[in-house]
This record gives C-alpha cells, sequence and structure tokens, in this order.
C-alpha cells in the first residue's frame, strides 16, 4: 500500500510537470493547429534561466530564500515567454499560410537550433542545478516518502493551472483566445487582433514550460541543452491523449502519462520506461484520436 | 411523375448525423438507369451530404443504399468508386500538382500491384499498355476540348476549365453513375450553356445517369427530367420540373415562409 | 541511340561493379565518406518516395534502417562467421557474397515488414500526427534494442565483416533510384501523387488510397533496411544511439533540401550533406547550428526545395531568347 501511494504521488509530481508542458503545445494547436516541435527546447531554455538566474537571487535575497526561488521562477518564464514570442514572430509567422508541413519542419529547425545554440554557449555536459530551497523529507507513514520539492511541484503547478484557468476563462485576452481557437476568420471579422492573440498565448505556453522546467530540473538534479528533447516529446503524447486544443485534457494527459511512467519504472519492464509514452501515444491515436476529451471532428467534403 | 422501371441506384431509409444534428433523414431515393435527376434544396439542405452518403464518405447512421440492386452502404469510397460511381465536388479537388493529363491518367490506374510489378519490369505489355492509356486520356480529353491543355498543371488552369476537368477525370472512370455538385457555380451564362450541352451529352453518348445538384434553377429546370428537393435532409418533393415548381411546400422552403398548417 | 530504363540499370550496375575494382586504390578516408554518400542516397531517395511522392510525412527512416543494419549485421556475426570459417579462398569469396546478399535482403525484409506493421494502422493519420507517430515508433525501435542483449544492447554491436564495399553500395543506390523512378513514372505511380494531392478525390476515382500509402511505406522501408545492412558491413560497429531521432531529421532535411518529389535534387542534396559535415570541419563547433539555421531559413524562402528552386530558375534562365529581350 506505501509502496503504492509512494509510486503515485512520484507519479503525479513528474506528472504534473508533464502537465504544465502539454498545455503549451495544446494551446498553440488550438489557435494554429501545429505542433510547436520547439516546445520542449523552451523548456530546457527555461531550466537554464533558472540556472544563470539563481546566483543573482541567491545575493538579493538570502540563499535558499522562498522570494529566491519565486524571482528564479518569474525571471525564468519571463524571459521564455519573450523568447516564445520571437519565435513564432520570426519563424512561425511568416509561414501562417503555408502548409502544415512547412511549419512543423521550421519547428524542428528552430528546436535543432535551440538543442545545439545550447550545446556551444551552455556547454554540452550536464551541470548541477543550484538548490533554490532548502530540502526536507516527510513521513506521514511508514515506508512513504515526500520530499518537499515533490509538494512545491504539486502547489506551483496547481497555481499556474488556476492562474491559467483564470486568464483563459475570466479575461478579455483568454476570451479573444478562445474564439480564435473556435474560428479565426470569425474572431478577425469581429475585430480581434490576430497576431496579438498567437503571441500572447505562445507567450502563456512558454512561461509554463519555463515553469515546468523550473520544476523538473528541482527534482532531478542536473541539466543540460538536450534535457528537453524527451519530457518535450511526452508531454506533446500528454496533450494528444487528453485531446489536443483541450485544456483540462492536457493536464489530465499529462498526470496518467507521468503515473503510468513512474509505475513501469517501478516494474521488472523499467528498461522500456521511455517507450511506454509512445505505446500509449499510438494506441490513443488509434483506438479514439481525438482523445480523451477531445471532440471527433468530421472533415468536409 | 415518372418512375424509374429498373432503378440503378436506391437508397433506403437512409439518415445521416453528425453528432445531434441530422443531416439527413430517412431519405428515399431512386435514379433510373438512364436518367437525369436533379437534387435541389435551400443551403444546408443535406445534398452535398446525399453525394457522400452515396460515394461512402460518411456511412449512413441508418437505412441502406443499393448499386445496381447490391448493396454498397459501409463501403470505403474506393471500393464505390470502382463499381462504377463517379463524382466531382463542390470545391473543387482536382490533383493540383499533376498535369491535365495525368489528372484523368489517374483514372486509368491498373490493380495496384500488378501496375507496379509491371512499372517495375518495364516489359514489352508494360510499354503497350502505357501507350493504350495515354490514347484513351488524350480521346476523353479531345472530347471536352482539353487535349490543348494536356501538360499543364491543374492547379494553372482558369475556373472553368478546373471545374470540367474534374467533370473529364470522373467521366474518365467510365461510370455508370455520374454525381455532379454544383457544376455550374461561379460560371458565366455562355459556360452554363455549354456545361448543359455537355452533361446532355455525357447522358446520352456514355448511357451515364446523372445526379445533379445545383443552385442554379436554370441549369437544374433547363435539362433535368426529375427534380428532387430536399429540406433540412428531408425530401419535400419530387416531381418534373413544372410539378416542382408549382408545389407549395418548394416554394414555402425556398422562400422562406413561416407557413402554418397544411 | 537512346538508353531505356532498363539498360540504364545495367549499366549503372556494371559502373558500380566495376568501381569496385578500382576503389582499392584509393585514399581509405576518400572511400569511407564515398560509401557515407552512397548509403545516404538510398535513404534519402527512399524516404523521398514516401515523404515526397506519397506526401506520408515519416520521421522514423532511421528506425527502419535499424531494423535493417541489426538483422544483416546479427546474421553476419551470429551465423555467417561460423558457416563462412568452414571455406578458405575463392570458395570463401563466394559463400561471403552469398551470405551478405541474404543477410542484406532479410534486412531489407524485416523492415519493410517492420514498415507495413507501422504503416498499416497509422497511416490513416494525417501530416503532424503521423510525423509524431513514426517519430514515436522509431524511439521504440531504439529502446528495443537497447535491451536486445544478445545483439549488444546499448553498448552497440561491434565485429561486424566489413563486405559493404563500394560497388555493393552503388549496386544499391543505382536499384533504389531505378525502383523510385520507375514507380512513379507510371500509370499506378501516379497514384502516389494523386494521394499526395487530395486523398478524398484520389479515392473518388478508386484508387485505394491506404494501399498505396502502405505500399510506398513498405517500400521505402525495404530500401532503408537495405541501407542500414551496408551502413552496419561499412561501419563493422552499429548501437542504437546511431539510429536515433537526430539521424531522421537528417535524412528528412535531405529529402526537403532537394525538394519533395525530385528525384534527382534529394540524390544531389545527399551528396552535399553528406559532404557538408567534411567541408564545415574547421567550423565544427558551429556545424550543427548552421545546419538548423539552414533548414529554418529555407522553409521561409523556398520551402519546396532549395534545388527545386535552382533548378526551376536555371530552366527559365536557358529558356529565355538569346537577345534578351522578354521572355
Amino acid at each position: 500500500m506505501a509502496a503504492f501511494l509512494q509510486q503515485l504521488i512520484n507519479g503525479v509530481s513528474l506528472g504534473a510537470i508533464y502537465a504544465l508542458c502539454a498545455l503549451g503545445y495544446t494551446m498553440v494547436y488550438g489557435v494554429l493547429q501545429f505542433i510547436n516541435f520547439a516546445h520542449g527546447d523552451v523548456f530546457m531554455v527555461g531550466a537554464f534561466a533558472g540556472y544563470y538566474c539563481a546566483p543573482l537571487a541567491a545575493k538579493l535575497f538570502q540563499p535558499q530564500s522562498a522570494l529566491g526561488a519565486v524571482m528564479v521562477l518569474l525571471t525564468s518564464m519571463t524571459v521564455c515567454a519573450a523568447l516564445g514570442v520571437l519565435i513564432e514572430k520570426l519563424a512561425y509567422r511568416p509561414l501562417r499560410d503555408h502548409p502544415k508541413l512547412t511549419v512543423l519542419i521550421t519547428a524542428i529547425g528552430v528546436s535543432l537550433f535551440l538543442e545545439f545554440a545550447g550545446q556551444k554557449f551552455f556547454q554540452a555536459d550536464p551541470k548541477p542545478f543550484p538548490e533554490l530551497l532548502p530540502h526536507a523529507q516527510y513521513n506521514p507513514m511508514p515506508n512513504l516518502v515526500i520530499s518537499s520539492d515533490q509538494l512545491i511541484v504539486m502547489g506551483v503547478s496547481v497555481l499556474l493551472l488556476a492562474g491559467l484557468h483564470f486568464i483563459v476563462r475570466h479575461t478579455k485576452l483568454g476570451t479573444a483566445m478562445r474564439a480564435v481557437a473556435f474560428n479565426p476568420q470569425a474572431a478577425a471579422l469581429v475585430g480581434i487582433n490576430l497576431d496579438r492573440i498567437i503571441s500572447f498565448t505562445f507567450a502563456l505556453g512558454s512561461a509554463l514550460a519555463a515553469a515546468a522546467g523550473i520544476l523538473y530540473a528541482m527534482n532531478y538534479p542536473a541539466i543540460d541543452p538536450l534535457m528537453g528533447v524527451m519530457p518535450g516529446l511526452k508531454a506533446f503524447v500528454a496533450a494528444v491523449l487528453g485531446g489536443i486544443g483541450n485544456l483540462p485534457g492536457a493536464a489530465l494527459g499529462g498526470l496518467i502519462i507521468g503515473v503510468v511512467e513512474t509505475f513501469v519504472g517501478g516494474t521488472a519492464w523499467s528498461a522500456y520506461r521511455d517507450a511506454i509514452a509512445f505505446a500509449i501515444l499510438i494506441v490513443i491515436l488509434l483506438v479514439k484520436p481525438a482523445g480523451l476529451l477531445g471532440r471527433t471532428e468530421v472533415e468536409k467534403v | 411523375m415518372i418512375v424509374a422501371e429498373s432503378p440503378i441506384l436506391a437508397l433506403e431509409q437512409c439518415t445521416v448525423r453528425f453528432g445531434g444534428l441530422t443531416a439527413v433523414s430517412e431519405l428515399d431515393l431512386q435514379i433510373g438507369g438512364h436518367e437525369l435527376l436533379g437534387l435541389i434544396g435551400p443551403n444546408g439542405a443535406g445534398k452535398t451530404t446525399v453525394f457522400n452518403l452515396i460515394t461512402g464518405v460518411y456511412p449512413p447512421a441508418a437505412g441502406r443504399v443499393r448499386f445496381r440492386g447490391h448493396p454498397i452502404h459501409g463501403l470505403p469510397p474506393h471500393a464505390i468508386a470502382a463499381r462504377g460511381i463517379a463524382r466531382t465536388f463542390q470545391n473543387i479537388r482536382l490533383f493540383k500538382s499533376l498535369s491535365v493529363f495525368d489528372n484523368v491518367r489517374a483514372a486509368f490506374h491498373p490493380p495496384l500491384f500488378q501496375g507496379m510489378a509491371s512499372a517495375w519490369w518495364r516489359g514489352r505489355e508494360f510499354y503497350a499498355e502505357d501507350a493504350r492509356v495515354s490514347a484513351q486520356v488524350r480521346e476523353v480529353l479531345g472530347l471536352f476540348e482539353l487535349d490543348k491543355l494536356a501538360g499543364t498543371l491543374a492547379g494553372e488552369l482558369s475556373y472553368g476549365d478546373q471545374r470540367r476537368l474534374e467533370i473529364v477525370r470522373a467521366l474518365a472512370t467510365r461510370p455508370q453513375l455520374l454525381l455532379l455538385d454544383e457544376p455550374a457555380a461561379g460560371m458565366n451564362p455562355a459556360e452554363k450553356a455549354r456545361l448543359m450541352k455537355w452533361i446532355q451529352f455525357i447522358k446520352d453518348k456514355h448511357q451515364t445517369a446523372v445526379l445533379l445538384v445545383d443552385h442554379d434553377m436554370q441549369v437544374i429546370m433547363g435539362i433535368c427530367e426529375r427534380i428532387v428537393v430536399l429540406d433540412y435532409g428531408v425530401k419535400i418533393a419530387e416531381g418534373t420540373p413544372a410539378e416542382v415548381r408549382r408545389h407549395p411546400r418548394v416554394i414555402e422552403a425556398y422562400l422562406g415562409e413561416d407557413h402554418v398548417g397544411d | 541511340m537512346k538508353i531505356g530504363p532498363k539498360s540504364g540499370l545495367a549499366l549503372a550496375l556494371a559502373a558500380a561493379v566495376g568501381g569496385s575494382f578500382l576503389t582499392p586504390r584509393l585514399d581509405a578516408y576518400f572511400l569511407n565518406i564515398l560509401i557515407d554518400v552512397g548509403v545516404n542516397i538510398i535513404l534519402a531517395v527512399s524516404l523521398n518516395l514516401i515523404n515526397g511522392y506519397a506526401g506520408q510525412f515519416s520521421l522514423g527512416h532511421a528506425g527502419f534502417m535499424a531494423v535493417g543494419a541489426y538483422t544483416a549485421a546479427g546474421l553476419s556475426t551470429l551465423v555467417s562467421a561460423n558457416l563462412l570459417a568452414r571455406f578458405h579462398g575463392f570458395e570463401h569469396s563466394c559463400w561471403a557474397f552469398g551470405c551478405f546478399l541474404l543477410a542484406l535482403l532479410a534486412g531489407g525484409l524485416l523492415a519493410a515488414l517492420t514498415g507495413f506493421l507501422v504503416g498499416a494502422p497509422s497511416l490513416r493519420l494525417k501530416g503532424d500526427y503521423l510525423a509524431i507517430v513514426t517519430l514515436g515508433f522509431g524511439e521504440i525501435i531504439r529502446v528495443l534494442l537497447q535491451n536486445f542483449e544478445s545483439l549488444g544492447g546499448a553498448r552497440g554491436l561491434s565485429g561486424i565483416p566489413p563486405w559493404a564495399t563500394f560497388g555493393w553500395v552503388y549496386g544499391w543506390v543505382a536499384i533504389v533510384i531505378f525502383t523510385v523512378l520507375a514507380l512513379v513514372h507510371s500509370t499506378s505511380g501516379r497514384g502516389f501523387l494523386a494521394v499526395r494531392d487530395d486523398e478524398i478525390a484520389a479515392q473518388a476515382v478508386g484508387i485505394n488510397t491506404t494501399q498505396y500509402k502502405v505500399s510506398a511505406f513498405v517500400i521505402g522501408a525495404f530500401f532503408a533496411g537495405i541501407a542500414g545492412g551496408l551502413y552496419a558491413h561499412s561501419k563493422q560497429f552499429i548501437s542504437p544511439e546511431g539510429f536515433g531521432f537526430m539521424k531522421s531529421v537528417e535524412i528528412v532535411v535531405m529529402v526537403i533540401l532537394g525538394g519533395m518529389g525530385n528525384t534527382a535534387g534529394v540524390i544531389l542534396a545527399a551528396v552535399v550533406l553528406t559532404l557538408l559535415p567534411e567541408v564545415l570541419r574547421p567550423v565544427a563547433a558551429y556545424r550543427m547550428i548552421l545546419y538548423s539555421l539552414l533548414l529554418i531559413v529555407m522553409m521561409l524562402t523556398c520551402p519546396r526545395g532549395l534545388f527545386t528552386a535552382l533548378g526551376e530558375r536555371a530552366k527559365g534562365w536557358l529558356a529565355r531568347p538569346k537577345n534578351g529581350g522578354p521572355p
């Protein structure tokens, strides 16, 4: 029982990170109908922004203080929001009326660029991520250990999800975003500035990816320029699993992938851990391509 | 009312639903072997859905489709096409990056594995077959005055030529039933007149039944022998052009009157 | 005199075998690059059938290459080695030839079977979804190989006999080019392009689009498997890491640079992109950054492929009247 709970908690805290990342894929897919392949690398840049900001934060505030950690988080989110907007403006916007495949290939190019530029400028070797907050462990029952980092991951994720929900549901920008996702032409006709909304979507998604990057780095102490590849792909799988374009679906998908992966990691099949997300992807696309919470759309002929 | 003695196509109580929306409801429809049947109705009446139902793009939620007596509902679109039903599309669908010639040639494709084996081996029979297909493509292009454009990419044709090519490509599959979805859309009066002449020609020369959807009453009334009127997925009238024109429910549907009680 | 396609293939095969006798005099480094070029041509031309002609965007070509490489190398190291120990001299050479051919074909066929298993269910998906699923399959194959201990697991498989000579590689280059061109330039082969342009219209003229897409996948995977076998028998060492996502992307970039559905362009791109890293050796640190930038800039400026665009410009230039007046 304790072992099961332990795995569940580990899985949920990993899944929360996937969920944050998956939201970015789903939001961009919602407004532009394409897979932003570079999203996982924005996640990586987020972790590195935190890495370089942490010493500064430690100098400004107390080392390992809550305020310092918040500063690291917010700085990294801001940097990545700007990066996301920049990527969209330079690489994707000129291609908006091109075939989806052209944009997808460009996105792969952007992803490779961030990875290789990262290897050049951050160096390819893994770096230990600074400890933003003091570690603590709790033993609510025998054989069950919950670390403070796991609690932070879950807490921050819930806060960010709530914030996102508020923005999407209760602000003018969020409403405009949903309008664009629903029907871009109609949204443009009623006077919504498409470019602005798309920029905003990228900013929002990239900021969440940055937060995910920081949380990931806190739990898995070393960071490197290729760290975003696998979590990025898995987060994408999570978005498809939940129903691409569907925000609660992305969160749900992230949690499921995280939990399943953790449980598989605890069995004799642990060597296949990295393949499990793809197996899930293939099954879901064959069985229910619209995803768990997505709606099936009929192609117009 | 003219009733076809042996219908080539029969829809029996067909229903198509999209989620909660019923696009076509318990429709009965018959087309005679050499008939030119018109299908009209206001926007959103379900005309294109009927085409997609017949050609297997959307399977019926209920009901049956029989072609030459055999059920075809549930078959994939390519299998239905192979049985002898060809169509054009409301929003022209050509192979845009292929030449006019290749667009029509695609309709002559042999069974895939046999075709690929022969193409790979490149024996004498391959070249003989190639020449035979080329001759047939040129012939059918010639009938519709597209032979001079054979080398042009389909995507570079004028709108009218694209519509015409789509009809030629459909005809090249040698169908027994041809479905034309708004072929006159966007044509000027002269082009429309030519189109009507061609449709008549297809029907007579190729012994093909034709189901024609169009908004242009002049075209429909001008060439169709019988007309079926749909509104909200339900057949509201059926008969000769003169009968349909006078039918109160047709007038009501087209004028959008809020007519109560009849 | 006009040379028919079949005589062309025969000539190319003869040239490859003939070249094989000359290559031992070549510098080993140079010969190595030549072989790499050949293997990459096979990969790019076969992927072009899937991505370019049939329009099914696959990001898993390296996975098929891995299946072929491991099958062929496994047969050569585990089975053929024991068998060949019994023969000497000329007899040994003959048996080695036969063993290699069978190993390659087995690799190709198993890769084709994998292509069928991957393609049949997933080709219902479109565009970017298909790309992700094929990527996922490639990754699954890699993870499976990492755990396949009898074939070296994550450490890789070494001691593969160096059988992939110039003649073998360029013989297969000739076969793959002939096959793809012969298929595409035929009435049934036009169906691949029809499926790419408009699936619904293709079905409406009776084309079984699934059958076409799966066939493209299977044929492409077969040649990727052959390329894998050749690669294994030239490098003499393979590891699962060598067949990852990056390798798939590399092949995709060749197809895109050459222009999807433009076989000549794709061959040229495979040559250029294999030589480029050698030329860029002095700026190796920036090489991959340049590579990715090239991809982005190309998509923004000429998404139909650099060589397609250049080819059209050259054609337009040649077609211009000599006196310099308006064309």
